[in-house]
């Protein structure tokens, strides 16, 4: 389903070089829920953006659902992004002005369903995390949990294949990080493959699949029982 | 989309109104300072007759002094001699005919409660109210009369209609004026031409007559010259036929012909009365004659300034800095949504997408810019009405003008918004999202 061989990402600015992915391998099979986990600058976000196809790369192949993404124009590349991702992010990245309604809203509107379509889904996904009584607030009505619940609504109102997490609860305490990570698992088990980056051993322990990135390589990958991975007890 | 990208802009414009203000203000300024330019010229150029412009021609010949022309370098005079007057306009070689000139005198209204003033008055032939398209209010002008016929009969402006006889319809009444009494036939309605083409004497933007009267009476009366009066012979003789017979030149010349085509003819014509005065001893220089259309008068009289050419210009190049600061403030409004942007990118939307999204919010601050241009624009022509009452009757902002500032500002802020909104459009989204 997602498949990255000896994909190479290269930063370079006048004075510096830097290979933030040196011939990165991975294989992500459907129904997944994969923690990429690894220390600050190891590459986690940029094989993220680069497999949610946020940004190009330098050498290698991708393969998303069986089709090669390295040459595909702006139009196609947002048009896979649209109807296959969604994106979680650390910070929800929920638009202030917009009602939870019209934030949801977003992804449908690319998508170009009409506004009955885009209505029900928008609905049903916000029933979904919870919040479909309070559609027409604003995001700054409601806790750092609930609009992390809102930003998942958002990525799954398009029904896409791949569920991208970038620290999803990195700005949560606890007892809503496990409910987020509660609302997550229970996606997986629904069908949507899921890539988690965390630093938090405690999450990664609680997805299918841990890998772990250094130096910009998958150094290691544990399919069995992450818990017992001795990289993550260190994370 | 487009419903969609509109909502967005108004959130977006909401969301930072200052900035918005002050970026649709700049295109504003931008705007009405080229407009009200533009307006100046636009409206003096306009066509004052569009309907025969092409048919009605301003005629010139050179009587001139053998060893000196009128006008350097070697133009005829713009006027005309009496005899040359009333020689081609009783040939009767066009559709219309008529001289004319300006003069002036006492009219002392009967009504003792309208005291006497001093009309302004336009001597002319009948065949000036047809040929010039003169709109009536009531009645009409007179024919053309023969060349020793005196009728002492008037058309009054609306205006005078007003102030002699409030505005009732007062054909059939009688004025007395110039020591005379005359018969009122017609009452003209507003007729304010701008430029004042047919004679340009005291500038073109000079607020029509009092009255009208034939051209006879000026003889008759010998009533004094108006407007451009000029002679080269040395020993005129001071009576007033003795200036009548001379080449002293004080009248404007016009004819309407039936078409076009018919030029050529009324040129040879010209030219064969031209041939008969030199036989006579008259037109001492090579012949020289000037039949010009009114559109062509217009530029041969240069109605539009080189200066106001230049102030167009500079108005241009304001509206240039303008668009270069507006387009700086629209990058700074951009920039400040560089996340979102990111975001909308993430989830979906393709360049073109937000470009769209961009370009809808540059056009309707353009929109806003329009309003606020052509509120400028309005109150600049109101100031300039202010300074030159000249000016008044013919300086508004009409339909077509409104139009093309609408025109210019959307234009404007496209163009100001363009570099921004496909900067912002290719942004790469990963840098901005966390």
């Amino acid at each position: 389903m997602l498949k990255m061989t000896d994909v190479k990402k290269v930063f370079r600015t006048d004075l510096v070089e830097t290979h933030a992915l040196r011939d990165f391998n991975l294989h992500v099979g459907e129904g997944d829920f994969v923690a990429v986990t690894g220390p600050s600058g190891s590459g986690k976000t940029t094989f993220l953006n680069i497999a949610g196809l946020l940004e190009t790369f330098n050498g290698g192949t991708y393969e998303l659902d069986g089709q090669d993404v390295s040459n595909l124009n702006d139009k196609k590349r947002s048009q896979l992004r649209n109807e296959k991702i969604g994106f979680i992010f650390q910070s929800f990245n929920l638009i202030p002005d917009l009602n939870l309604f019209d934030n949801v809203d977003v992804p449908l509107r690319y998508r170009g369903f009409n506004s009955a379509e885009r209505k029900k889904r928008i609905e049903s996904s916000l029933e979904m995390v919870g919040l479909a009584q309070r559609m027409k607030h604003l995001p700054s009505q409601l806790s750092g949990g609930q609009q992390q619940r809102v930003a998942i609504a958002r990525a799954l109102a398009g029904e896409p294949r791949f569920l991208l997490a970038d620290e999803p609860t990195g700005n949560l305490d606890t007892q809503m990080a496990n409910s987020v990570m509660d609302l997550l698992k229970s996606i997986n088990a629904a069908g949507t493959t899921i890539i988690m980056v965390t630093h938090d051993g405690q999450l990664a322990s609680q997805a299918r699949r841990n890998i772990y990135v250094r130096d910009g390589k998958v150094s290691e990958v544990n399919d069995t029982d992450a818990a017992t991975a001795p990289h993550l007890a260190a994370v | 989309m487009f419903h969609y990208y509109l909502k967005l802009s108004l959130k977006s414009i909401g969301r930072q109104k200052s900035l918005s203000v002050l970026i649709s203000t700049t295109l504003g300024l931008g705007i009405a300072a080229c407009m009200i330019t533009y307006s100046l010229i636009y409206l003096m150029s306009k066509d004052p007759l569009p309907n025969k412009s092409n048919r009605v021609y301003h005629v010139q010949l050179d009587n001139w002094h053998r060893n000196s022309a009128a006008i350097e370098p070697n133009l005829p005079p713009e006027e005309v001699t009496w005899r040359d007057a009333m020689n081609i306009v009783h040939a009767k070689q066009a559709k219309y005919q008529a001289a004319h000139a300006i003069t002036w005198g006492m009219v002392t209204p009967a009504n003792k409660n309208v005291p006497p003033f001093l009309g302004i008055i336009r001597a002319t032939q009948g065949e000036f109210f047809p040929m010039f398209d003169v709109p009536f209010l009531y009645g009409q002008g007179w024919q053309n009369h023969p060349i020793n016929h005196v009728e002492y009969v008037t058309v009054l402006s609306k205006e005078t209609n007003q102030r002699v006889f409030a505005g009732i319809n007062s054909v059939g009444k009688t004025l007395p004026m110039l020591g005379k009494l005359f018969t009122v036939v017609g009452v003209l309605d507003e007729w304010h031409p701008s430029p004042k083409f047919f004679d340009m004497s005291f500038g073109a933007f000079y607020p029509p007559e009092d009255l009208y009267v034939p051209l006879q009476i000026k003889a008759e009366l010998e009533l004094p010259h108006g407007g451009h009066t000029h002679c080269w012979e040395k020993d005129l003789g001071d009576n007033y036929q003795a200036f009548l017979n001379s080449e002293c030149v004080n009248f404007n010349l016009w004819i309407e012909l039936a078409s076009q085509q018919n030029k050529p003819q009324f040129d040879n014509y010209l030219q064969t009365y031209v041939e008969q005065q030199k036989g006579l001893g008259r037109f001492p220089r090579v012949s020289n004659n000037i039949v010009l259309n009114i559109n062509q008068w217009l530029v041969y009289k240069k109605v539009i300034s080189s200066d106001m050419y230049l102030f167009f210009y500079l108005a241009l190049l304001f509206l240039l800095v303008c668009l270069f600061n507006a387009a700086s403030l629209i990058s700074t409004k951009f920039t400040a949504k560089n996340s979102e942007i990111a975001l909308r990118r993430a989830l979906g939307a393709n360049q073109l997408a937000i470009l769209s999204q961009c370009l809808t919010e540059t056009l309707i601050l353009g929109c806003l810019g329009a309003l606020i241009g052509i509120i400028f624009c309005l109150m600049g022509l109101e100031g300039i009405k202010y300074l030159y009452p000249n000016f008044s009757a013919f300086v508004t902002l009409d339909m077509p003008l409104m139009l093309i500032t609408v025109g210019i500002s959307i234009l404007s802020s496209v163009l100001a918004g363009l570099i921004p909104s496909i900067k912002v459009s290719m942004l790469a989204p990963a840098g901005y999202l966390k």
